[in-house]
């Protein structure tokens, strides 16, 4: 490491590397080029098989946005991770199991009026099941809000972390109990069936099964679609919600200062109570289409869904809304083709690489405003 | 300087005290009269409770039974059961209170080898016969160097077997690619891939594809569509029930046509029949067996439980039946007796006639099923 | 000759004898292995506990990594005696004291080094000193196998136990050290990242080395820790005298550490870091110092974990059990050692002991329904800790002497907004 002689305009090679970063970025400009290499190799090797992986990425990244929702939501206002979000999630899941196999929720239309068109009555019994998911997650989530987080508001904020924690092990544990939940593995009942279609360049058909699939072509199911659907039109309503009406003026208002907003007539506590439930309805919607897509509920299975989540609002920036979509897609994707195409047991260790670098570059997140830090 | 002398003095007291080692703790004197306890160690909370609820089950109605006919050795049996989480420091802590706090001579479980092995270190080295009815990670019985820990035994086949019984069975059908998938975080599931892959190579079968996953994944798009491409023959996945029910129903949908084939981590009344359709396992016994142990244990678990018994209750049964024979035959409550009377035993059970090899692994045939029509049906036989 | 404080005597003699009387219960046998067990791994939590207090409590930096470096440490112990037990090889030793020190000699030469030049940012000199590490623990490597022959000739002259009891001292004291190199080099880059960020930094890493733990056997070629199998064959030999004995260390290391201008420059990062750097206070450095020292703890009481049970599987160091450290922390109180202590002999007894015992027959799931109702009551009640800020006077005589702004005051809703040390 000679000293080099700097002059005055030509920055040294030394100066280049050392100084200015580059060494730095280097690293990170390598593991990118590798990573795009990887993609790029995939996608020429099999393009219809990367573009099925791209459709499974897509469909798990849209649910994975709507619990994100919830983190980021809640995180902006009032800086806490909750934890017991993610069972939030579980018990949605549950609520919808419990409300297609036990009462037959989904059915209800179909009962009433036998000579609607399937299509229709189906349609309308699956929207009751998740919005009574979704009614109850809000509920159980004010709950929670109250009981829990609302005498901590002044406390330190690790104290409310370690409650969400034990909130959490506490709806697992309790779910996982002989009369509530039980602690079993239970196949899902889906409130419709399934139907596969297959696309390639001769055009789209239907995919019967049992069959093997048409050379060189890509499926898709009806879950796909429901999925996409959704949460495209949950998130359109969130949006709506929070830029256009007075209760989301409110919410950003406590999001960007709490003082000032209390001091201009806005209830504070109601709002948080209202951005706990709002998060809490939409991990309710997310739990019943985990479970339509993943037909399996149990009452562990809101951790890894949670935390994955969880990843994905730190990724897009936490507190930011688009940021959360961007970041639970990016991770959908990251997940789905790490497992693809460059190792499955490393396929978290690479999502978490992945934040990791993504953090480096922007510690905030992708969305993330730059931290409000005393200047 | 005097700070100095102190820590000194610390020290060398610490080591002195140190050094006297723990008085071997005096066996407890075999009270002739009082119950015998058995201890049932289940993992009742942690990732797979419904396990260790089968298992629990499984073991207590056999001590009911026994209780029933007048105990063991004219002694009543009392069950001692302990949650031990499947997980290494609440099995090694569940084991020492009930050997040192309860003084129990006899332990039921783990299901989960990872907190088998640590129970059965401290049950060899304390004397204690422990049973473990699912554990399949060799080590269980094994020391470090290769021999035989003389206090613990197992009821289910180990790894390799099963394994092999698969390979053979799919080879006898004509399949010639099969496509494996693991658990890369459960022995069990890779143990039992590895073996299958070993036998299946040396037979001249192609593996097309090898993924794993973790046990906490669900969504099995990517590798599912993998499958799909390479058109495989088989798809072996040795996990359990829940995994299966999982795999099977995104496979239908991702245009799987492979067949699936597994062991007897399948065998559950909540397995998937529907999804799973047409999948082969390898298990114990056959639920649809018409020998008398069978249909009893079907007839009273299902009465008394609400529910058909799964694989972990019945080799829980299993395990009770064989230590509690063990103790009667060994004519005493001393474990030393009772781990001699178990190497020798053969007694039919509900998952076949068993004994102990020199390993401590039972010696027991294998039987495949099939699910198909929503229901399971035997349909061979596959001897040791 | 320095006068010894009154409140050393008491700590020093207290610990003695609460050490003997424990000691002499566990020698007649009054104190069964089942509490001996649970005593042993609360003390084992309280050092893990000391270390994230250290980073968190007094540093302010909400860290989930202290798992990952508990796990490494525990590994790295493991294969060290297990080498030594059943192959009868000083390699794992040799070996992984030759990476400390050489690739030790080289981040601290660096260091010295690289200081020298202004406006470096952290990742550039992340990658210098990932590439120096990475050559020289090559380089280490082959040293260390070269040197396994004599140094196990040498070793078995001793007296088997011994030599034994000497392998475990030096595979325990190495944990720690690897785990602290580990720390430097991982959270160089990372504690760049504020707060929140960095604890999700920090859950990736202890996620990132329960994979890599799994597949041990396959993806880092350790075939003796048989990945997810579970590694077996390690000898038992964690007394209650050893994890004693490094308690006290860590509880004085903690406290002179605190005694020092270094303990105040790392209170001073957690009370306000902007005025911290304004004094002149190399923040960045007291941030990596404190992480590395804190990680330095967790890999020493991962390498005591390792020989109580003599079996580690890679499900114990998974991710929700990474939180146990910082519920015992939180629970005792935030940034007192007192409290970690006593949070952590408290969560063990509980957790493990009392409520095996006293919960019903039948009542057994219900175990972890008490706990977490446990922890959300006694959080209501009293959310800055048991000990909320008491220190006993051995501790408290080096806290700076006026200390009104406890975590509470410090972190209070309205204080986040403006302020973003800490969670």
């Amino acid at each position: 490491m000679s000293v080099s002689s700097t002059t005055a305009n030509r920055p040294s090679l030394y100066d280049l590397i050392i100084k200015r970063g580059w060494l730095g970025k280097g690293l990170l400009i390598v593991v990118g080029l590798l990573a795009l290499w990887k993609i790029v190799v995939s996608l020429l090797a099999n393009p219809t098989l990367f573009l099925q992986q791209v459709i499974n990425g897509l469909q798990l990244g849209f649910v994975y946005a709507l619990i994100a929702l919830g983190y980021t939501m809640v995180y902006g206002i009032v800086r806490l991770i909750n934890f017991a979000h993610g069972d939030v999630f579980m018990v949605g899941a549950f609520v919808s199991f419990y409300g297609i196999a036990r009462f037959q929720l989904h059915n209800w239309l179909s009962n009433l009026a036998p000579n609607l068109p399937p299509i229709l009555t189906q349609a309308v019994g699956t929207l009751s099941v998740m919005a009574v998911a979704m009614a109850i997650c809000a509920l159980l989530a004010f709950t929670i809000e109250r009981i829990a987080y609302k005498p901590l508001r002044n406390a330190p904020r690790i104290s409310a972390l370690i409650t969400a924690i034990g909130v959490s092990f506490f709806l697992e544990y309790f779910g996982a109990l002989k009369f509530v939940f039980t602690p079993n593995f239970i196949t899902y009942k889906r409130p419709f069936e399934i139907t596969t279609w297959f696309v390639n360049t001769k055009g789209i058909g239907q995919l019967i099964q049992g069959d093997t699939i048409p050379e060189g072509s890509v499926i898709f199911s009806n879950i796909f679609i429901i999925i996409v659907i959704a949460s495209v039109a949950l998130l359109m309503a969130l949006n709506y919600i929070v830029q256009k009406t007075r209760v989301g003026k409110a919410m950003r208002a406590v999001a960007y200062d709490k003082q000032t907003a209390r001091l201009m007539g806005i209830n504070t506590d109601w709002i948080i109570s209202f951005t706990f439930m709002i998060g809490a309805a939409l991990a309710g919607a997310a739990g019943m289409l985990y479970a339509v897509a993943f037909p399996q509920v149990f009452f562990w299975m809101g951790i890894i869904p949670g935390l994955k989540a969880f990843v994905a609002a730190v990724l897009g920036g936490i507190g930011s809304i688009p940021g959360a979509v961007i970041g639970a897609l990016i991770m959908g994707q990251a997940e789905v083709l790490s497992a693809a195409y460059i190792s499955t047991p490393m396929r978290d260790a690479i999502a978490f690489s992945i934040l990791i670098i993504v953090l480096l570059i922007r510690p905030t997140g992708i969305f993330g405003e730059p931290s409000r830090e005393k200047a | 300087m005097s700070k100095r002398i102190l820590v000194s003095v610390f020290l060398l007291a610490a080591v002195l005290l140190a050094s006297c080692q723990p008085a071997a703790a005096p066996a407890a004197p075999a009270a002739d009269t009082g119950p015998i306890k058995v201890a049932v160690l289940a993992p009742l909370s942690g990732p797979v409770p419904t396990f260790g609820v089968s298992t629990r089950d499984g073991a207590l109605m056999a001590i009911e039974e026994w209780n029933a006919k007048g105990g063991v050795l004219g002694r009543k049996i009392e069950a001692v059961v302990e949650d031990s989480q499947c997980t290494p420091d609440p099995a090694v802590n569940a084991a020492n209170k009930v050997i040192d706090q309860d003084k129990v001579h006899y332990i039921i479980g783990e299901v989960c080898s990872k907190a088998s092995i640590p129970i059965s270190e401290i049950a060899e080295a304390k004397g204690v016969v422990q049973i473990s009815p699912t554990s399949t990670n060799p080590d269980v019985t094994l020391k470090a160097d290769g021999s035989t820990k003389k206090y613990i035994f197992r009821a289910c086949f180990i790894d390799p077997f099963q394994g092999l019984v698969m390979a053979k069975f799919a080879q006898g059908k004509g399949y010639k690619t099969a496509f494996i998938m693991f658990d890369q975080g459960n022995d069990y599931v890779r143990g039992l891939a590895e073996a299958f892959e070993k036998s299946w190579t040396e037979a001249g079968g192609t593996v097309v594809g090898k993924e794993t996953y973790t046990s906490q994944d669900t969504d099995f798009s990517a590798i599912l569509a993998k499958v799909a491409e390479s058109k495989a023959e088989v798809l072996f996945l040795p996990d359990y029930y829940n995994i299966v029910n999982l795999v099977a129903a995104q496979a239908k949908e991702k245009g799987v046509t492979s067949v699936m084939m597994g062991g007897d981590g399948w065998d559950s009344p909540d397995l998937d029949a529907k999804a799973s359709d047409g999948g082969f396992f390898s298990n114990h016994y056959s639920p649809e067996d018409t020998r008398a142990k069978v249909v009893d244990f079907v007839k009273a678990y299902s009465t008394k439980y609400g529910a058909t018994p799964d694989a972990l209750a019945a080799l829980a049964y299993d395990a009770t039946y064989l230590l509690l024979t063990a103790i009667e035959k060994a004519g005493s409550d001393d474990p030393a007796k009772v781990a001699e009377a178990l190497a020798a035993i053969e007694l039919e059970v509900v998952s076949g006639k068993v004994s102990f090899d020199k390993s401590h692994n039972p010696i027991k045939a294998a039987a495949v099923l099939q699910v198909k029509d929503g229901k399971v049906s035997f349909v061979e036989s596959v001897a040791p | 000759m320095k006068k010894i404080p009154r409140s050393s005597l008491i700590f020093y003699g207290g610990a003695l004898v609460f050490f003997i009387v424990v000691q002499l219960l566990i020698s007649f046998g009054l104190l069964n292995a089942f509490w001996n067990t649970i005593l042993r791994l609360g003390a084992v939590m309280a050092i893990v506990s000391l270390g994230l207090n250290l980073i968190y409590g007094f540093n302010g930096q909400f860290s989930l990594g202290q798992w990952a470096f508990y796990a490494i440490g525990a590994y790295c112990a493991a294969d060290i005696t297990y080498r030594w037990a059943n192959l009868g090889s000083a390699g794992g030793l040799m070996v992984v004291l030759m990476i400390v020190l050489f690739t030790g000699a080289a981040i601290l030469f660096l260091r010295t080094q690289l200081s020298k030049i202004r406006r470096l940012d952290a990742l550039s000199a992340f990658s210098i000193y990932l590439l120096t590490t990475l050559i020289l623990g090559y380089v280490a490597l082959q040293i260390g196998k070269a040197l396994d022959a004599p140094v196990a000739a040498a070793l078995k002259a001793l007296p088997p136990a011994v030599a034994l009891q000497v392998v475990f001292f030096f595979a325990v004291i190495l944990a720690g050290m690897l785990a602290a190199e580990i720390s430097f080099l991982f959270g160089l880059p990372i504690l760049t990242l504020g707060s929140d960020y960095f604890g999700i930094a920090t859950l990736g890493l202890t996620i990132i080395t329960k994979v890599l733990l799994d597949n041990s056997d396959t993806l880092l070629g350790f075939a003796e820790m048989k990945g997810a199998r579970g590694m077996i064959g390690i000898p038992k030999i964690t007394t209650w005298f050893w994890v004693f004995l490094f308690l006290i260390i860590t509880i004085v290391v903690t406290r002179n550490l605190l005694n020092s201008s270094y303990g105040r420059a790392i209170l001073s990062v957690r009370e306000d870091e902007i005025a911290a750097k304004a004094m002149g206070i190399d923040v960045a450095n007291y941030k990596i110092l404190t992480f590395v020292i804190g990680s330095f703890f967790a890999g020493l009481a991962g390498g005591l974990y390792a020989h109580i049970n003599g079996f580690l599987h890679p499900d114990t160091f998974n991710f929700i059990k990474s939180f146990d450290p910082m519920i015992v922390i939180v629970f005792g109180g935030l940034g007192s050692v007192t409290g970690t202590i006593a949070g952590a002999f408290a969560w063990a007894l509980v957790l493990e002991g009392f409520l095996r015992l006293f919960l019903p027959e039948g009542f057994e799931t219900w175990r972890f329904v008490v706990y977490p109702l446990l922890l959300l009551i006694m959080m209501l009640l009293k959310p800055s800790g048991i000990f909320g800020g008491y220190e006993i006077p051995f501790i408290r005589a080096v806290l700076p002497p006026n200390q009104p702004k406890r975590a509470e005051d410090l972190r209070s809703e309205d204080a986040i907004q403006s302020q973003e040390a800490g969670l």
